[in-house]
């Protein structure tokens, strides 16, 4: 503990800061909402843009089986291999990484590299609990994650599926700032047919995460399942409300038994700032990816397993209740491979 | 994991900066690192491949050669060419050919339609237009009732029928908005993925019955690289007009924004810039082209920084510094506005400068509350003259805040340091290279521009 010290970088960050203020000349506003401004035409795309696309919305299977279908290696390999990784959201970092130890493995023809890749992938997802550990009685399940990842509706999904499984199960509205998010979990809760607790709007999450947990108690009921307001992870005030919802569930629980970060499985490589803030804010264990039902390849998983170590165990595939369930892997790996 | 960007660009733009002439070389050499700082960004690689063919083809022609300083030419290139890209000026809202003007909100789930209906709204009625939202999004659940509290809450009507199917209820709403002579109708549809060929469908056909003047496809400034396949499903069967990207207050680099701007040649005409109804703003392309290459940091401080402080407190502060006259009081001000602006650590690495002068510290956000909680136990008079504070005072202090003597101690004589170093500040010696303070030798008592 070094007290000393923060006083001068206080001041010092401060000064700056003022500084700032005091001398920057914001950029003036560059047109108003009616205006006269002259609007650029716009020049659409190169002949070879859309040609380009088209190649991009092939799909990462077609460019594979393009690419190891060469008869020698080259750094243009390479190259493309890694760009058709880039271009299913797996990142650049980790992109780098997955070529680099498929060219150390030294394949001795390009097919043989796409093994190479398969393997390389699947290794990365290798030995991680994707199972719900729920041990506790009751259990709790807290649910976090950025604005419109699909919360809400992931909930209702792993309530379904708990409730297939013989668990009774209670949900917790806990985000009262959304306007009219708790209606849409209560329409979520009478459909799949679980209890609900509700607050007024603006009220404490905390209380009626606390609420839930208590009525779980009283009822003996098996699970809680909190749904939390989505909030971007650079905003401290809501990230400290966050762990103060998650503070006094684990004053009352003892521990929550799993703490669950919704991603959008169209998000690119900021899900990674995602899921290192929520995890520093309250300790996420595992990853629900929801919306693959689109053409995204929802890549950025390899770079989250990658560089975060938290397993992603629920993947979305559609508006349905039963279209949540459990990640494979393998089926991952050949999906985002294409077989 | 981003912060490597701005060096990167740093670095390279120095070593270009010393040489007078640029190989092909070269600039394949800087080219290749804008190229990663696109694909960090998230602009999809098609994309980038083509944009980095048009810079490449503009810096090796003549224009690099002649000028005096070819780095700086590259580095402008590269920015301008983004600034293109992204559109060069500000695009109003299309005009109604006969009012009511009528705008079709669109795009993927969660990208932030409803909100940004509403948002925008707000911001024409505030320009004294008398708009109507319509609630065409009949399959999420409550998403009615989240547009009708929005709606309540601007003081902005909202037409909407539950049983109704889309068409007929926005042909519904266009009639009722003519009745009551609403001179704007903004409709807000569901969410849909762009190969849902039956939602796509019914989508086309809200669109036919609604003949907007405008179909704007709300993007998600977070969106990976799907981004180029999401805007051409919604062009190809909307036909879209413009984009709204959401979002925008985080820190996504939102590469995003390029990917669709080139995919559909449509403007980006707003962006989501926060949770609050007032937050949606005109689109900058310069603002976002600097955020896309990892230098929007300091425009991400100087707006976080201007949300903490305003001109009056900044001119306060300043005086304070001037006359040295700073007293934990104001300390303790300067430590809360920085706490509201979020960790500080992540400010320091968002100062340039800062990093360097402040030999890479890492600071205990725990060891922040125990500092605060030192002052907090001392008294007014305590404050505003710690020479006052004996030992047993220093105990009193300590037990007050749940810390040791020795603690308080060291926060005071940190204190009285830092005093120092702040009148030597006020003398005209800046403690950090490069950076001096204004109006510091009290030569130029000049008035600071408003904004």
């Amino acid at each position: 503990m070094n007290l000393g010290t923060i006083i001068p970088i206080v001041v010092v960050v401060a000064l700056l800061l003022v500084l700032v203020v005091w001398l920057v000349r914001r950029p003036s506003d560059a047109g108003t909402l009616d205006g006269v401004v002259t609007p650029r035409q716009p020049e659409v795309s190169e002949a070879g843009l859309r040609e380009r696309l088209s190649k991009s919305r092939r799909g990462l299977a077609e460019r594979l089986t393009g690419l190891f279908a060469r008869d020698h290696f080259d750094q243009e390999l390479w190259d493309d291999l890694q760009d058709a990784l880039i271009a299913a959201d797996v990142g650049v970092r980790a992109s780098e990484q997955v070529v680099e130890a498929v060219r150390q493995a030294r394949p001795e023809t390009p097919q043989g590299a796409r093994g190479a890749v398969q393997d390389q992938l699947e290794a990365l997802f290798a030995g991680k609990e994707r199972e719900l550990t729920l041990r506790r009685s009751p259990s709790t399940i807290l649910v976090v994650g950025v604005n419109g990842t699909g919360k809400t509706t992931s909930i209702a999904k792993l309530a379904g599926m708990l409730q297939g499984e013989g668990k009774s199960v209670v949900l917790a509205a806990a985000d009262t700032f959304r306007a009219a998010a708790d209606e849409q979990l209560k329409t979520w809760a009478q459909r799949v047919g679980v209890k609900i607790v509700t607050g007024r709007s603006g009220a404490d999450p905390a209380s009626v995460a606390f609420e839930a947990y208590e009525l779980a108690k009283t009822d003996g009921l098996d699970v809680v399942i909190v749904d939390t307001a989505g909030r971007l992870q650079t905003k401290a005030n809501l990230m400290e409300e966050l762990t103060k919802i998650a503070r006094v569930l684990r004053r009352e629980a003892g521990e929550l038994d799993e703490v669950l970060l919704v991603l959008d499985g169209t998000t690119g490589q900021n899900a990674l700032g995602q899921a290192k803030a929520f995890t520093d804010a309250v300790g996420v264990t595992g990853v629900v990816l929801t919306k693959l039902d689109g053409t995204a390849k929802g890549g950025i998983a390899v770079a989250v397993e990658n560089e975060l170590d938290i397993p992603v165990k629920f993947i979305g595939i559609g508006e349905g209740v039963n279209d949540l369930i459990r990640f494979e892997p393998k089926e991952f790996v050949d999906a985002l491979l294409g077989e | 994991m981003f912060d490597s960007i701005s060096d990167r660009f740093g670095g390279i733009f120095t070593k270009l900066r010393s040489k007078g002439r640029l190989s092909e070389d070269d600039v394949d050499s800087v080219l290749r690192e804008v190229r990663l700082a696109l694909l960090e960004a998230d602009v999809n690689v098609a994309v980038a491949k083509t944009f980095l063919a048009r810079v490449k083809a503009r810096a090796l022609g003549a224009e690099v050669t002649k000028s005096l300083t070819p780095g700086q030419q590259v580095i402008k290139i590269v920015h301008e060419e983004l600034v293109t890209t992204l559109g060069a000026a500000a695009v109003p809202l299309n005009r109604a050919v006969a009012p009511p003007q009528i705008i079709l909100i669109t795009g993927l789930q969660g990208s932030g339609k409803t909100t940004s209906a509403a948002k925008l709204a707000a911001l024409l009625k505030k320009q004294q237009k008398r708009p109507l939202l319509v609630a065409a999004d009949l399959q999420r659940p409550a998403a009615i009732d989240q547009l009708e509290t929005l709606g309540r809450q601007i003081g902005v009507p909202v037409y909407s029928d539950r049983k109704a199917k889309p068409t007929r209820l926005v042909k519904a709403a266009i009639k009722q908005a003519r009745t009551d002579s609403h001179n704007v109708v903004i409709i807000d549809t569901a969410g849909r993925l762009q190969i849902d060929k039956e939602l796509m469908d019914e989508l086309a056909a809200v669109r036919k019955v609604a003949d907007p003047d405008e179909t704007l496809l709300v993007v998600d400034a977070m969106t990976g690289q799907e981004a180029v396949n999401v805007a051409q499903g919604f062009l190809e069967r909307t036909d879209l007009t413009g984009i709204v990207l959401t979002k925008l207050d985080g820190d996504a680099r939102g590469g995003a924004a390029i990917s669709a701007r080139e995919v559909t040649g449509r403007p980006i005409k707003f962006v989501g810039t926060g949770e609050k109804i007032s937050d949606l703003e005109v689109f900058h392309p310069e603002r976002m082209a600097s955020r896309i290459l990892g230098m929007g940091d300091v425009l991400t401080l100087i707006e976080k920084a201007e949300e903490a402080y305003d001109q009056e407190q900044a001119e306060k502060t300043m005086q304070k510094l001037r006359d040295a006259s700073f007293t934990l009081d104001d300390f303790l001000d300067q430590f809360q506005q920085l706490r509201k602006m979020g960790p500080l650590n992540q400010l320091i690495s968002m100062l340039p400068g800062a990093g360097a002068a402040l030999g890479d510290v890492q600071v205990d956000e725990k060891d922040l509350g125990r500092v605060e909680a030192i002052i907090r136990s001392m008294t007014p008079s305590e404050r505003t003259d710690p020479k006052t504070i004996s030992g047993s005072r220093k105990r009193r202090i300590a037990t007050g805040s749940g810390t040791r003597p020795q603690d308080v101690n060291k926060v005071l004589k940190q204190f009285s340091e830092t005093q120092k170093m702040m009148r030597s500040l006020s003398e005209g010696k800046s403690p950090i290279p490069g950076l001096s303070i204004p109006g510091m030798r009290a030569t130029k008592p000049k008035k600071k521009k408003k904004r």
